[in-house]
């Protein structure tokens, strides 16, 4: 356990829930009369909660961060970076991770009680964006007696989070970590996600989205959703290198459709699991979220001006196999940065495991990471 | 803090809390020192990942990017000094690196290994060979200073455009000498220049 609480502040600790009171005005124009959050403290608030880290995490992620997922019994999806001795540590600062708004381990989402109806929204709920996600943490941080952040840190979607965190609370982030992510979702970007919610949507199971107390819901969309998806986050060097074209359990082809090949077995297994802790509308929910996402277009167009004047640091940090969020995607937003005089670092870092880099084990990304977040302290 | 000797020489004369900016800052030692003893606000832009991860590690705002592609974003003077060490015989175009050095400060220092200096001319004149000294310590096939250049060439290139020299100081090894025919007796120059 790495929780350390104040003694008797239930706000405190690992799996919080709480109902937050609204109305929260979202982009799309609806509003969420009240807001549910999942997620998790670590480590200890100072007196002057001046020591707060937050972590936003990736599309399918959630906010065990540094703890083991409850469904899965798996180690949380960054204990690797947040940990005693790591770069982000609980002993000197007090870290927490939100599920964010849209999904479906604890914050209101497609899956949760609509509370005028009391049935689940399906697709009743509104459609949401990264900024909205923001806007919720906010509320969550409030709740928290959290005015100003020592950092936000996030990778992929994460990312995107920080980059809305800085750009919509400037004064309340005074260090961004911005990892293998983007200001922008590209038109391939849009056309993969479009893949996957189609998938969703094209299974019987799916029914509109009102599937939720059925025996079956859309599993099988849902898992080529993921299969789709999982194939952008790795590089093809790695792929080759992790299966070639070596066969599962079988000495020839078997010239039938069976998952002959390693790679296939490996892709319907990923499938098949996600399906066993996320749910499909939340899954078509945040990639829409995902796809709307333009920051530039928040701000007249132009990139810069959404960090104008603003006193936050930045570390922007890409990998050279990453052509879900390629590089030249780090740099527009560093080129951005430097155009409104922020202080910014970057610096692309070589892995071979292609987007997923920034949660795997990459050494020097630790470095920068603990450098960057101390030099702030 | 034991600098290389002509970042030494621009540390001594950049002004407590200046706003500056090191065009290929390697791995931030100028930067360190300039942070630490003068207070300045110091931004870094370094083309080697190894040296941009050093830097940001030990605190320092670093971008990777390069001098001939990535100067373009900055705004109008808004450094008060920028610095161009050992990097203006590497640029692709050091005539447009410099223009742009003197677009985002309002004064630039640049230093550069002397290609007249004696050692040099020695070595090309006597063994015909590209001259290998401390200075320029690698062979002409895996050097990165593609545009070579000596202090009267740099003064004769900013005669040519109207820029005013604020002050050079000249090395020759680790130690500070006089101007008198630096052409020949310095291996190293740093000036202090102004668009």
């Amino acid at each position: 356990m790495l929780a350390v609480s104040p003694p008797d502040d239930q706000r405190f600790g690992l799996a919080r829930h709480i109902v937050l009171p609204g109305p929260l005005a979202l982009d799309g124009g609806a509003s969420l009369s009240q807001i549910e959050v999942g997620y998790e403290t670590y480590g200890t608030l100072d007196a002057d909660a001046s020591n707060a880290i937050l972590i936003c995490h990736a599309l399918t992620g959630d906010q065990h961060v540094a703890s083991n997922h409850p469904r899965t019994g798996k180690p949380g999806w960054w204990a690797r970076m947040v940990g005693p001795g790591k770069p982000i540590d609980p002993a000197r600062n007090f870290i927490v991770c939100a599920n964010v708004l849209g999904s479906c381990m604890g914050s209101s989402g497609p899956a949760s009680a609509d509370p005028v109806t009391g049935t689940p929204y399906a697709m009743r709920f509104p459609v949401i964006t990264i900024r909205d996600m923001v806007r919720a943490q906010a509320l969550l941080l409030d709740h928290l007696g959290i005015w100003s952040l020592a950092a936000v840190v996030g990778g992929s979607m994460g990312g995107m989070q920080v980059i809305e965190w800085a750009a919509t609370y400037p004064a309340r982030v005074r260090s961004a970590v911005v990892i293998a992510s983007t200001a922008r979702h590209s038109a391939q970007n849009i056309a993969f996600h479009e893949v996957g919610r189609q998938a969703i949507m094209a299974d019987p199971n799916w029914r509109g989205g009102d599937y939720y107390g059925q025996a079956e819901g859309p599993s099988a969309g849902l898992a080529v959703a993921r299969m789709a998806a999982h194939i952008t986050y790795l590089s093809e060097a790695g792929l080759t290198e992790k299966f070639g074209r070596r066969l599962q359990k079988r000495e020839s082809v078997g010239f039938g459709f069976d998952a002959d090949f390693q790679v296939e077995s490996y892709l319907r297994h990923q499938g098949l699991s996600f399906t066993d802790r996320f749910d499909a509308n939340s899954y078509l929910y945040i990639t829409r979220a995902m796809d709307y996402y333009d920051v530039a277009e928040e701000h007249g167009g132009r990139l810069a001006d959404a960090f104008r004047g603003t006193a936050t640091r930045f570390c922007i940090v890409s990998f050279d196999t990453d052509w879900l969020y390629p590089t030249s995607d780090s740099r527009a937003i560093v080129h951005a940065l430097t155009a409104a005089g922020a202080k910014a670092s970057f610096v692309e870092l070589s892995a071979p495991f292609g987007h997923d880099s920034f949660l795997l084990d990459v050494p020097e990304l630790s470095r920068v990471i603990d450098g960057f977040l101390r030099a702030g302290l | 803090m034991n600098l290389r000797p002509d970042l030494a020489i621009i540390a001594e004369h950049v002004a407590p809390g200046a706003r500056v900016l090191d065009i290929g800052c390697g791995d931030g030692a100028l930067m360190a020192e300039l942070r630490d003893s003068r207070n300045a606000d110091v931004r870094g832009l370094e083309i080697d990942p190894v040296n941009v991860s050093l830097s940001v590690a030990r605190g320092l705002s670093v971008v990777q990017g390069d001098a001939d592609t990535d100067l373009g974003f900055y705004p109008d003077k808004s450094f008060d000094v920028a610095i161009l060490s050992q990097t203006l015989q590497t640029a692709r175009a050091p005539d447009a690196v410099l223009t742009e050095l003197l677009r985002i400060g309002k004064a630039a220092f640049v230093s550069f290994p002397n290609f007249a200096y004696w050692r040099v001319r020695w070595g090309l004149f006597w063994g015909g060979r590209m001259p290998v000294t401390p200075a320029l310590p690698v062979s002409w096939y895996e050097t990165q200073n593609i545009h070579q250049l000596t202090i009267d060439d740099f003064r004769a290139f900013v005669a040519e455009r109207g820029i005013t020299v604020e002050g050079a100081w000249f090395l020759a090894g680790n130690r500070r000498i006089g101007d008198t025919a630096a052409n020949l007796r310095a291996e190293h120059a740093v000036f202090l220049v102004r668009g």
